[in-house]
């Protein structure tokens, strides 16, 4: 029978956490099973305050070996960072 | 955790000293019995619905279900394990004397919860007939006279609303699913249904406490029951069986300790390697 049943992928945001995490997959026949299940099998331990699933099919990766294209390290690129500007002590943490 | 034979372990030493052994000595004024057999009642039901879903560990029909149902049955025994403190603190034995040191004619569950778990439809069938009842009556018990039985029903409340959720939705997913779900969800609540007029029916002693504004009033129960039964029922394209013969009934049900052979086997596993070894400790 699981084998029937479509992946998801869970993301929970625990209390303490702002975004929601990637904590594994699981399967399920439906959207609110597949929220029922997660938080079965991944709130076991630790209480979460949100549940989110996604079909798995729906996530698109990137693939490893194009890593090396995609994110070339932007440190040595000076003119993207807007360090250049006096900031005021008000807005320290923008 | 060990038997009560007078040592302490970690749960144990924050108890008042007036739970201490019976020994005719002690000036403890005891309240009725009929407390203690209703704490017992609320406690077993748990206690062997626990166990009765622990059978399904690892034999669940897909992993997430398996742990699931399992995460429900340590929800009940975490909840028998309040009552049934609550239970040892009345007649002074431990929560391991009382649940593993008592026949069946002493246990007070109801009959629904000691059957055995057949396939998943039976096992979801006893599940959500016994949910509904029991977040009924937890939410009776929260407004108990007793202040302690009020605190474990807030508790238990919270857990025992997923519960019902959960098993209506598997009744309604497996009555209105395929044919085969639904013949065998159909024979599944026909089976359970003579079992489920006991959960209303209020003997002389429980009548007392209901008075007394202790127990909830079981009877009472029936007609939001009922209702509910019927929509979940209506939804999942399955057929309320008729009300015929209830098991139970007449004085003479898990509540009095008239049990069904089921209990007695099931509790010949659950008390063996306490009654074997009755020194142990872990």
């Amino acid at each position: 029978m699981s084998g029937e049943w479509p992946l998801w992928e869970i993301f929970i945001r625990s209390q303490h956490g702002l975004a929601h995490k990637h904590v594994g997959s699981l399967h399920a026949a439906d959207a609110q099973m597949a929220v029922t299940n997660a938080r079965d099998v991944y709130t076991r331990r630790n209480e979460g305050v949100s549940i989110w699933a996604v079909r798995s099919v729906d996530i698109h990766a990137s693939s490893p070996a194009d890593r090396a294209a995609l994110f070339e390290p932007s440190n040595d690129k000076v003119y993207r960072h807007p360090t250049f500007f006096p900031m005021p002590d008000e807005v320290k943490h923008i | 955790m060990g038997r009560n034979d007078g040592s302490v372990s970690k749960d144990r030493a924050s108890q008042p000293a007036s739970r201490a052994q019976v020994d005719g000595a002690s000036a403890i004024p005891h309240p009725s019995p009929a407390i203690l057999n209703y704490v017992l009642h609320l406690a077993d039901n748990g206690l062997v619905l626990a166990q009765r879903l622990g059978e399904w560990v690892g034999k669940g029909p897909v992993l997430e279900e398996d742990i699931a149902s399992t995460n429900v049955g340590l929800d009940l025994l975490g909840q028998a394990r309040l009552w049934l403190a609550y239970a040892g603190d009345i007649d002074g034995r431990g929560e391991d004397e009382l649940a593993y040191f008592r026949e069946s004619a002493d246990y007070r569950n109801l009959l629904l919860v000691e059957q055995p778990n057949g396939n998943y439809a039976d096992t979801i069938a006893r599940q959500y007939l016994f949910d509904q009842w029991h977040v009924l009556l937890l939410a009776e018990l929260t407004a108990s006279g007793d202040a302690r039985i009020a605190a474990i029903a807030a508790k238990a409340l919270t857990e025992v609303r997923y519960h019902v959720e959960r098993s209506s939705g598997w009744l309604i997913r497996l009555g209105d699913g395929t044919e085969l779900s639904h013949a065998r969800m159909q024979a599944a609540i026909d089976a359970s249904w003579m079992y489920t007029g006991e959960m209303f029916a209020v003997d002389a002693a429980e009548r007392c406490l209901v008075d007394a504004g202790i127990a909830a009033d079981a009877a009472a129960l029936h007609a939001p029951w009922i209702a509910a039964v019927q929509s979940v029922f209506a939804e999942a394209t399955l057929a309320v069986p008729a009300d015929t013969w209830s098991q139970g009934n007449g004085g003479r049900g898990g509540k009095q300790g008239v049990h069904t052979e089921h209990l007695s086997r099931m509790l010949a596993e659950m008390q063996v390697l306490p009654r074997t070894y009755p020194d142990a400790r872990w």
